[in-house]
């Protein structure tokens, strides 16, 4: 692996630029493996890249049906913020959030990290004692989250309207200063690069089609396109598709795939400082480097894989975008897209392992999975490695639809992930 | 947007006259308090999501108001059929 540094780019510049190697090689699959990740988005290539970073396991292959970060990764709003209300969920997505910090250096690849803030309006008597139970409750987990008035809310966003008149005024904000962006596309190639560097096999377009499991059960590997290929550890990372993976191991699921969509605007200069996001209304914002203005919509309400939702969910995104940032309102919308998100009856992600030995899951991230790629993947990662969960992902077993454990974000964080 | 066909209405209107109700078939336990937690997690979590044939629930709820199922291609999202609540499963 070619460093990316300004040494290297003054040398490569002398050659024009020709001599760069290909960032990853696209690999043949072996016979054996001693652990295949099924999935290659910024999860799976993050796990293949902790198990060999961390926990030592390095003849790891990422099995990936299409192209790498072409599923949720590359589909997302890429927001990035860990003040969720319980203790559990507040240690897991601030486990991610610790590793953002650092992990454009840690992978030498520029994620474009931005902690320019996360800010969740109020706009409502409920909303204002929810999100102030939030902040207290934050604030014990060791998660930032400050409480501002509707003035300090337009100081830090200007284009926010706080009209006391609107039809859901702004009765104040929950910010998270820690919160942020990041460059989708860079979190999956930066894993890959730098998991390839470490001898991960990286293989794209090769679809699996079935879990082949022993006659004790235990798993033996698992079929795939370009035919079998041995592993007595496989971990799922299949997101919107984990439902059909599962089954291929003989396991039903408590998930539900729906499309979730969302859309840019034509680039314009930087004038959104920060993300927003109101849950009662049902919009999210924040502008990217390019200078289009990121906005997500909802789930369409009906269970599909087709990667496409209806024009009628973004319109009534657009219209709750247009009623809190009017300066918005003739701002020409360039893209929409859909990706396909598994969804658990609590809203809470499913990471640990399953009744199959050897197999192992992470998935039902729902709406809102970008934000824990690094605790997601290196969590997966431990868990593969010692064939036990870490204390922070134990609460997310599979066993609390059994024992009633829920860990109900479905309640405590209303729509918005 | 979707158009549904109500099979009460005999007409196809679109997506938004509907709410859509999820799995369909799932009958609530004959005895609930015979059930173990396997069984209850079963019931009320456990969800087939198939890649394919979906049977599902959609009620008219700006129309007839009436719940009916359906069969959609979760990967084409066409339907296949609507048919009247306690039809058999198609």
């Amino acid at each position: 692996m070619t460093r990316f540094n300004a040494f290297n780019l003054f040398a490569k510049a002398l050659g024009g630029h020709k001599s760069w190697p290909e960032q990853w090689p696209d690999a043949r699959p072996k016979p054996f493996y001693d652990a295949i990740i099924v999935g290659g988005g910024g999860h799976g290539l993050g796990a293949a890249y902790y198990l060999a970073k961390k926990y030592g396991i390095r003849n790891v292959a990422v099995i990936e049906k299409g192209w790498l970060g072409g599923g949720n990764t590359g589909r997302n709003t890429t927001i990035i913020r860990s003040n969720y209300l319980y203790d559990e969920s507040a240690h897991l997505y601030d486990h991610a959030v610790k590793l953002w910090d650092g992990l454009s250096q840690e992978l030498n690849y520029n994620t474009m990290y931005s902690k320019r803030g996360v800010m969740m309006l109020a706009h409502n008597v409920h909303d204002v004692q929810s999100f102030k139970r939030h902040i207290h409750a934050n604030r014990l987990n060791g998660v930032d989250n400050e409480w501002l008035t509707p003035e300090e809310a337009k100081a830090y966003c200007p284009p926010l309207s706080i009209d006391p008149g609107a039809r859901y005024p702004v009765l104040g904000a929950a910010l998270q200063r820690r919160g942020g962006t990041a460059r989708h596309d860079t979190v999956a190639w930066g894993y890959a690069r730098a998991a390839a560097a470490l001898g991960v096999d990286i293989i794209q377009n090769c679809a699996v089609t079935g879990i082949r499991r022993g006659p004790s059960g235990a798993i033996e590997g698992v079929e795939t396109e370009r035919g079998f290929i041995a592993a007595p550890k496989v971990g799922v990372s299949a997101a919107g598709n984990s439902s059909v993976i599962m089954q291929m191991a003989g396991l039903q699921f408590p998930l539900e795939s729906y499309p979730l969509q969302a859309l840019v605007s034509e680039p314009i200069k930087p004038v959104f400082p920060c993300v927003v996001m109101s849950n009662t209304v049902h919009a999210y914002m924040s502008q990217s480097d390019k200078g289009e203005l990121v906005i997500g919509a909802g789930t369409d309400q009906y269970v599909s894989y087709s990667q496409r939702g209806a024009l009628h969910i973004i319109e009534h995104t657009v219209a709750a975008i247009c009623e809190i940032f009017p300066i918005f309102r003739r701002m020409r919308m360039l893209r929409s897209w859909g990706g396909v998100v598994d969804v658990t009856p609590d809203r809470s992600p499913i990471l640990g392992k399953t009744p199959v030995p050897g197999l192992y899951v992470n998935c039902g991230w729902g709406t809102g999975g970008f934000k824990a790629t690094p605790g997601a993947a290196d969590l997966l990662a431990y868990t593969i490695a010692r064939d036990e969960p870490h204390p922070i992902n134990a609460p997310f077993n599979l066993d609390r639809f059994r024992n009633g454990r829920l860990i109900d974000e479905a309640a405590a964080a209303a729509v918005a992930h | 947007m979707l158009l549904i066909h109500c099979p009460y209405c005999d007409e196809k209107r679109p997506e938004i006259e509907f709410a859509y109700g999820g799995e369909a078939h799932i009958a609530r336990p004959h005895d609930p308090s015979t059930l173990n937690d396997e069984e209850w997690e079963g019931h009320l979590f456990i969800r087939s999501n198939p890649r394919g044939r979906h049977h599902e629930r959609w009620r008219h709820i700006h129309g007839c108001g009436r719940f009916f199922n359906a069969v959609r291609d979760t990967v084409t999202d066409k339907f296949e059929t609507t048919y009247k609540a306690g039809e058999p499963r198609r």
